[in-house]
């Protein structure tokens, strides 16, 4: 009979997802992840619409056509890209209780998410010597808000990164390990999704 | 002792763990390789606007669209997850999408 309480409660309510007793039966703190990734959506969709009407509002010599190093962005793409793949095998390993491998692929998907950054600050600074400043053109302004925002979302996902793999190895995570590895694999994934439309559609679709 | 209800939970416990874990880390290498290669394909497009005249966005836009889905789908398990989790993330996407392109209609964006 004890056994059977005992079987009941691992299966009701502190499973490896963290889901106490809560009346839909998921975890809140996953419920509430995808409802911030979803408020996210509205704050993207602002700025991207924003370049997308604005890309055409600049001078002659400082728009996308003699700016952008198609090969060198796609090649930060290809970094974030892989980041995620690196993020997932930490979600994985995180579900295996697996913590040594945890911290290497959080360790790497952070250094991954350090080399696209830098990239995009090395971008940065080459556009600015070519002449396009924030205030140039509505054209300069709403790129460099539209990257920048995005490039402080992958600083902030390095940060909780980092402080994560910090976490682990003092064994302070509070509540499921898999679950809060799990919730900074959204945040992580998502930045690389909203990157995946600003590629492609600031990027490689032309002016 | 073992009971019914023991077997039970971990059936249910084994079931949950794979329809919330997803793939195996060899599937989501395929993934990721899939992703590079849709990748290396939009770059490449992107080079060939002329011969592709008028089919070029169409084709970069959905391209964009497989590569959006793909991560969301299996890098962050909306596949597996609870229907629930894309509920709270659609609500969200589709009233972004709408609000936006009534605002670019607005500002006749769409005009040319």
């Amino acid at each position: 009979m004890a056994d059977t309480a005992i079987a009941h409660d691992a299966h009701a309510g502190h499973d490896d997802h963290g889901a106490h007793h809560t009346s839909t039966g998921l975890s809140n703190n996953k419920l509430a992840m995808w409802m911030f990734l979803g408020s996210e959506c509205l704050l993207f969709g602002g700025l991207i619409s924003t370049y997308m009407l604005y890309r055409g509002r600049h001078s002659e010599n400082l728009g996308p056509d003699q700016l952008w190093d198609i090969p060198f962005t796609s090649a930060s793409s290809f970094v974030l890209l892989m980041s995620s793949l690196t993020m997932v095998l930490a979600v994985s390993s995180a579900h295996r209780r697996d913590d040594r491998n945890t911290k290497v692929w959080l360790s790497v998907t952070a250094l991954l998410g350090a080399l696209f950054v830098a990239g995009q600050v090395y971008e940065f600074t080459v556009f600015y010597r070519e002449g396009l400043g924030f205030t140039t053109s509505l054209f300069s302004s709403s790129f460099y808000t539209l990257t920048g925002f995005h490039g402080v979302h992958v600083t902030v996902g390095i940060i909780m990164l980092m402080s994560l793999v910090g976490m682990i190895s003092k064994n302070r995570v509070p509540g499921s390990k898999a679950e809060t590895v799990e919730l900074f694999g959204l945040y992580w994934h998502f930045v690389d999704v909203v990157w995946i439309l600003i590629f492609t559609l600031v990027y490689l679709i032309p002016a | 002792m073992t009971t019914a209800t023991d077997t039970h939970a971990d059936s249910h416990s084994d079931a949950h763990e794979a329809e919330s874990h997803g793939l195996s880390d060899g599937g989501y290498i395929k993934i990721a390789i899939f992703l590079a290669v849709v990748t290396a394909i939009e770059v490449a497009l992107s080079y060939t606007k002329e011969p592709l005249g008028a089919a070029f966005l169409p084709l970069l836009l959905l391209l964009m669209g497989v590569k959006f889905f793909a991560v969301l789908y299996y890098f962050m398990h909306l596949k597996f997850d609870s229907r629930l989790f894309s509920l709270m993330f659609y609500m969200g996407l589709v009233l972004a999408v709408g609000c936006y392109i009534a605002f670019l209609t607005t500002m006749h964006f769409f005009n040319g």
